[in-house]
C-alpha cells in the first residue's frame, strides 16, 4: 500500500451552514504541501451547477479528478433526461462512487454538498474520506472541525438569514485564528440559495 | 418479392423497411389486448387474459400485469417468454437507478433504458427482435402520472390514452370518440371496460377473463391496485347496463 496515501491531510478548512432558503459555506485558501505554500488564493469550493455548492478538502490531484468526474457525468445526466439531479440524487451518487472506490483506489476527499432545490428547499449533505453521508444542519471537516463544531453547536439555529449566519462563519474565522496553529489568512465563502449561487464577503 | 431481404434482422429491404421488425409487431396483433388510461387522479391498465383451456390451474396472480417498482407497473401484449426478459431487464434499471441515486427512477428514463434494450435487437447480433408491445404506467415527483407504449423497434410515445395487442384499432377508435381529460379513476375504469369488451373474441366478457390495475398517490407514495375480480364483475354490470341504454332517446 502506498504510506503517502495512508497519511489523510486535514489542513484544509471546510465549513457550511443551512440557513432559511439557503446554504453558507466557507472554505480556506492555502494550497500547501508538508511545509510548502503553493498558493493563498484557492478556491475549494466547486460550483457543480447553478443550484449546488462542493466544499472538497484534500490533496488536489484527488479532489480534482472526484469533482470533475462527478460534474462531468452531471452534466450528462443533464443532457440526456432533460432534468436536473436533485441536491440528494447528487449526494447519494456521489456516495456510491466513492464507496466503490474505497476498495479499489480510494479518493482522499472530504466533502461538503450544500444544494438549493425547489421541492426539498435547502439541504446540507456531509460526506468523509470513508464514504459515510450524513444529511447535516452544519458541517465542518479537517482539524478545523475540532475547534468548529462547537462553535456551531453553540450559535446554529433553524432559519438563520443570510447575515445571521455570515456572523457565525466571522466567530468560526476568529476561532481558528485564535486557537489554530496552522494560519490561514484566506477564505472564501459562498452562498447557494432559489437564485442561483454567489460569492460572499467575510 | 421482399423475401430476400426478410431473414435478417440488421438488413434494411430495397425500400427501406425493416421487416423481422415489422413482423415482430404484427406478431403482437395476435395478443391478447391491453389497455391504458390516464385518469385526473391516476391510471387505469387493464387487460384481457387468455384462457386456452379449462384445464389450465388457476393463475396466482396476475397474468399480463407485471410490477417493475413501486411507482412502476406494465401490462404486456405479445409473447410471454420474451416479456420475461424485459421485465427482469427494467426491474434491474430500476433498483440499479435506487442503487446509485437512492430516488426512484424517473418513468421515461426507464421505459428508454428497456426500449434502447430492444433496439440493438433490431440493429446487430443477427438474433430476432422480442416479440412484445408493453404499456408502462408509472408517477414520479417530476412529471406526474405517465402512460408509454412500447414496442418492438425500440420506439415510445407517451399516450393519454391507447391499447395495444388484437383489435386493438377497435379499441383506440372508441378511445379517440369517448376519451375525456380529467375523467375521475372510475370513469376511466368503465372506459377501459368498454374497449376491452368491444375488443374480446367471445361475445360475453366476463371477470375472470379480465385484469385491471389501478395506479394511485398518496402525497409522493405510489399505490398500485389489483382489482379483485368481484369488483370487475360489479363495473362489468354497470358498463353493461349503461350500453344497453345507450341508444335510447
Amino acid at each position: 500500500e502506498n504510506s503517502k496515501r495512508a497519511i489523510i491531510q486535514k489542513m484544509d478548512t471546510i465549513l457550511a451552514l443551512k440557513g432559511d432558503g439557503f446554504v453558507m459555506m466557507a472554505a480556506d485558501c492555502s494550497s500547501a504541501r508538508s511545509i510548502l505554500v503553493f498558493s493563498q488564493t484557492q478556491d475549494k469550493i466547486k460550483v457543480l451547477d447553478d443550484s449546488k455548492l462542493l466544499g472538497q478538502s484534500g490533496p488536489q490531484c484527488d479532489t480534482a479528478n472526484f469533482s470533475e468526474y462527478i460534474q462531468k457525468n452531471m452534466t450528462l445526466y443533464e443532457l440526456n433526461n432533460n432534468m436536473k439531479l436533485s441536491t440528494h440524487a447528487t449526494a447519494h451518487y456521489m456516495r456510491r462512487e466513492l464507496a466503490t472506490a474505497l476498495r479499489k483506489g480510494p479518493y482522499q476527499t472530504n466533502i461538503l454538498l450544500g444544494g438549493y432545490d425547489e421541492k426539498a428547499g435547502e439541504s446540507l449533505y456531509f460526506i468523509d474520506v470513508y464514504s459515510a453521508l450524513v444529511k447535516v444542519n452544519f458541517g465542518v471537516h479537517g482539524h478545523a472541525s475540532n475547534f468548529l463544531l462547537s462553535v456551531f453547536d453553540r450559535e446554529w439555529k433553524e432559519g438563520l438569514s443570510v447575515d445571521q449566519a455570515l456572523d457565525v462563519v466571522r466567530k468560526c474565522v476568529a476561532e481558528l485564528r485564535t486557537r489554530f496553529l496552522i494560519a490561514q489568512p484566506n477564505f472564501i465563502i459562498k452562498v447557494v440559495d432559489a437564485n442561483g449561487v454567489r460569492l460572499v464577503e467575510l | 418479392m421482399a423475401r430476400r431481404y426478410d431473414s435478417s434482422t440488421t438488413t434494411f429491404s430495397p425500400d427501406g423497411r425493416l421487416h423481422q421488425v415489422e413482423y415482430a409487431i404484427e406478431a403482437i396483433n395476435n395478443a391478447g389486448t391491453a389497455v391504458g388510461i390516464l385518469a385526473k387522479d391516476g391510471i387505469v391498465l387493464a387487460g384481457e387474459k387468455n384462457k386456452p383451456s379449462n384445464l389450465l390451474a388457476p393463475s396466482k396472480g396476475p397474468e399480463k400485469m407485471y410490477k417493475i417498482d413501486d411507482h412502476l407497473t406494465t401490462v404486456v401484449a405479445g409473447l410471454t417468454a420474451d416479456a420475461n426478459i424485459l421485465i427482469n431487464n427494467a426491474r434491474i434499471n430500476a433498483q440499479r437507478y435506487i442503487y446509485t441515486y437512492q430516488e426512484p427512477m424517473p418513468v421515461e428514463q426507464l421505459v428508454e433504458k428497456v426500449c434502447n434494450y430492444k433496439q440493438a435487437y433490431t440493429q446487430y447480433g443477427g438474433l430476432r427482435p422480442f416479440g412484445v408491445s408493453f404499456l408502462f404506467a408509472g408517477w414520479d415527483e417530476y412529471h406526474g402520472y405517465q402512460l408509454y407504449m412500447s414496442d418492438p423497434s425500440g420506439n415510445y410515445s407517451g399516450w393519454k390514452a391507447t391499447c395495444i395487442g388484437q383489435n386493438n384499432q377497435a379499441g383506440k377508435n372508441l378511445l379517440k370518440n369517448d376519451y375525456e381529460e380529467n375523467l375521475t379513476i372510475d370513469a376511466a375504469m368503465k372506459l377501459a371496460v368498454k374497449v376491452l369488451v368491444k375488443s374480446m373474441d367471445a361475445t360475453t366478457a366476463s371477470a375472470d377473463k379480465l385484469e385491471f390495475c389501478i395506479m394511485t398517490t398518496d402525497g409522493d407514495k405510489v399505490i398500485q391496485r389489483i382489482v379483485p375480480e368481484a369488483d370487475v364483475t360489479k363495473i362489468l354490470e354497470e358498463v353493461a347496463l349503461e350500453t344497453a341504454s345507450e341508444g335510447d332517446m
